[in-house]
């Protein structure tokens, strides 16, 4: 039986929707495990979410201290190292909280290290076997990791997600003596600076064209505009198209970006990274068209058509003007 | 400021369709098109205007076989001043964490007081800075989005969810995940290639580092991928085929009927 942690992810006392998935997936890695939730944060906040991950996991560690009230992590690596068991299994959520703590974690527990996993086979004596995405989500890998010294694992948000997790009203222990003083540490947290308001509003639109790096320039983007206009949507994009600064950072969705919960989403040009599809919320009707057929984005698609899209908008657009008349 | 730059020959997924081959042991590797790791070329221009800005030097890493030379050439041409390749068999087969001490060792045969990598690359796992930082003890940032340079120390951004920025002071030296967006990477000009095209650039194997053979490569990859695969994914997506026109013409049937054109 291995012993597992998961490490959640919390902000203004509440848990991150991930705290019931590392449960779950704790649970596929070894249905027999004992699985303990770690909290760390300043007190109020660790006493909400501990509570809030008592419900899933039979024991919560917290280790709280004002010093902790943002997650730091070259504070809290430190203190995980001392707390948790050599040998054990952690889990944290790929995220940019996760990406920052768990590869340095796992350099100092002397444990494996696996990002991104998306799902899990199962372990067989010492051999853990998960499966994970690369080539931006072209194809899958399955990985084999030697667990005999421990490992860490981040988990994909959203993945081992369920609405029927089993309630077991588990022990909040307070290990925040165990876990040390709060080391020194050479970053120090200044301030989250908000994102600015952009002049539309794309969490609000229930139509979206939304493209992609298909689109190839910042010129060919009136091509997608005169769509929206036609169909009474909005403009929306990937990431790329904000980092050439051909749109603004506001129109983009992803985890980085907006979350949208449009009734209808024209992926243009996308090739639907699990970051983009993270932005899109409330199971809108998904129409993708791009030019390559294994494009990650038909996976989640309910209608889809491989052409080009400096094509095929053009060509939507007339039609639709036409019908118009 | 004396700067590293971590840079990976990587295949261009905007350009390839990556498949499996017949066993699922690797892709298809014949006709692919390789680039620079996107994220590195955002790191290496971020190295260079910090240099302009506050002096020191541009050095770009990579670990790889000969071909890993034609990305290093790419990236001096873009203005990194210096290139090195960590090149040996006993390099093969590396886990995150074995590219990261192959990395360690090279840090540590120069006086760096940065360290940049990409936030990923092709494997999507975003690891070898943080696992670099960690072997180095030097702290660590990942996802940065802005960096300006102070005596000493370093004012980053970090990306975090909904578009917000975490604003962070950290000492020098430490290491960097550079995201993309920070800045505009410069075009590299035929000219700017052939300026470099004679220049040396060393290679360093495991008996130049002092790396044993056994923590390393295959022997020492506690992670190894066992198969490539792609999964049967529930229906995925109707597929619309005929021409653009009759495409078109089922895709505004199915618009109308969803409530996608007002
Ligand atoms: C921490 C982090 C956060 C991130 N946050 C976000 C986020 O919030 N939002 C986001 O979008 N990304 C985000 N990303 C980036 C994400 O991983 C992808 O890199 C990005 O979504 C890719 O955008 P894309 O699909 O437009 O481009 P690509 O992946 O380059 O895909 C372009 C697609 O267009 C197709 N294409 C090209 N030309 C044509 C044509 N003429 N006609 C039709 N199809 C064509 C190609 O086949 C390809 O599938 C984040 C990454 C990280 C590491």
């Amino acid at each position: 039986m291995m012993a597992i942690f998961a490490i959640i992810q919390h902000k203004s006392g509440k848990a991150d929707d991930t705290v019931a998935e590392l449960c779950l997936a704790a649970k596929k890695i070894d249905a027999a495990a004992a699985v303990t939730a770690i909290v760390v944060g300043k007190a109020a906040d660790c006493d909400a979410v501990a509570a809030e991950a008592a419900k899933y996991y039979a024991n919560v560690w917290k280790i709280a201290a004002d010093a902790l009230a943002y997650p730091n992590a070259e504070l809290i690596r430190p203190m995980l190292v001392k707390l948790i068991p050599a040998g054990s299994i952690v889990l944290a959520p790929f995220t940019p909280f996760g990406m920052d703590l768990c590869p340095g974690l796992s350099v100092k527990m002397n444990a494996a290290y696996c990002a991104d996993v998306v799902g899990v086979d199962g372990l067989e004596g010492a051999a853990l076997t998960v499966n994970r995405q690369e080539y931006a989500g072209q194809v899958y890998a399955k990985m084999k990791i030697d667990v005999s010294g421990g490992a860490v694992l981040t988990c994909r948000p959203g993945v081992f997600a369920s609405d029927d997790v089993p309630v077991v009203n588990g022990a909040v222990a307070d290990k925040t003596a165990d876990a040390g003083a709060v080391p020194a540490a050479k970053r120090r947290f200044l301030e989250v600076v908000e994102a600015e308001v952009g002049d539309v509003d794309i969490t609000k639109s229930d139509v979206l064209v939304s493209v992609g790096r298909g689109i190839e320039s910042q010129e060919n983007l009136e091509i997608a505009f005169d769509l929206a206009k036609i169909m009474g949507a909005d403009v929306s994009c990937s990431r790329p198209i904000v980092d050439a600064k051909w749109l603004e950072k506001s129109r983009q969705v992803g985890t980085s970006g907006q979350t949208v919960k449009p009734k209808v989403y024209m992926a243009m040009g996308i090739s639907g990274a699990f970051q983009h599809l993270g932005g899109i919320k409330g199971n809108p009707f998904i129409v993708a068209v791009n030019k390559n057929p294994k494009a990650p984005i038909f996976q989640v698609a309910e209608v889809g058509i491989v052409g080009d899209i400096l094509e095929l908008i053009p060509a939507l657009t007339e039609k639709i003007s036409e019908m118009k008349g | 400021m004396e700067i590293l730059v971590c840079v990976k020959r990587v295949p261009d997924t905007a350009e390839n369709e990556i498949a499996v081959n017949k066993d699922g042991s690797d892709i298809v590797r014949d006709d692919l098109v390789y680039s620079v790791n996107e994220w590195d070329n955002y790191a290496v221009e971020e190295a260079i205007q910090i240099r302009d800005k506050v002096g020191g030097s541009v050095t770009v890493v990579a670990v790889g076989d000969d071909d890993a030379e034609e990305i290093v050439r790419r990236e001096m041409a873009m203005g990194a001043d210096t290139g090195i390749i960590m090149k040996d068999s006993a390099f093969e087969g590396s886990d995150g964490l074995g590219i990261a001490k192959i990395l360690a060792k090279c840090v540590s045969m120069g006086k760096y007081d940065l360290v940049l990598t990409g936030a990923m690359a092709d494997d999507g796992a975003g690891q070898v800075g943080g696992m670099l930082a960690a072997l180095l003890d030097w702290p660590y940032a990942s996802v940065v989005n802005k960096v300006e340079a102070g005596s000493g120390k370093l004012t980053v951004g970090r990306e975090i969810e909904g578009g917000n920025q975490e604003m962070n002071e950290i000492e020098l030296p430490c290491v960097l995940s550079i995201q993309t967006g920070i800045n505009e990477p410069r075009y590299v000009g035929i000219r700017g290639i052939r300026k470099v095209a004679s220049v040396e650039i060393p290679c360093h194997g495991k008996d130049a580092c002092g790396l044993d053979a056994a923590s390393i490569g295959d022997a020492g990859a506690k992670v190894k991928r066992a198969a490539y695969f792609v999964p049967v994914l529930g229906e995925g997506a109707e597929m619309i085929e005929g021409s653009t026109d009759e495409q078109v013409d089922k895709l505004i049937e199915l618009l109308k009927a969803k409530g996608g054109i007002k």
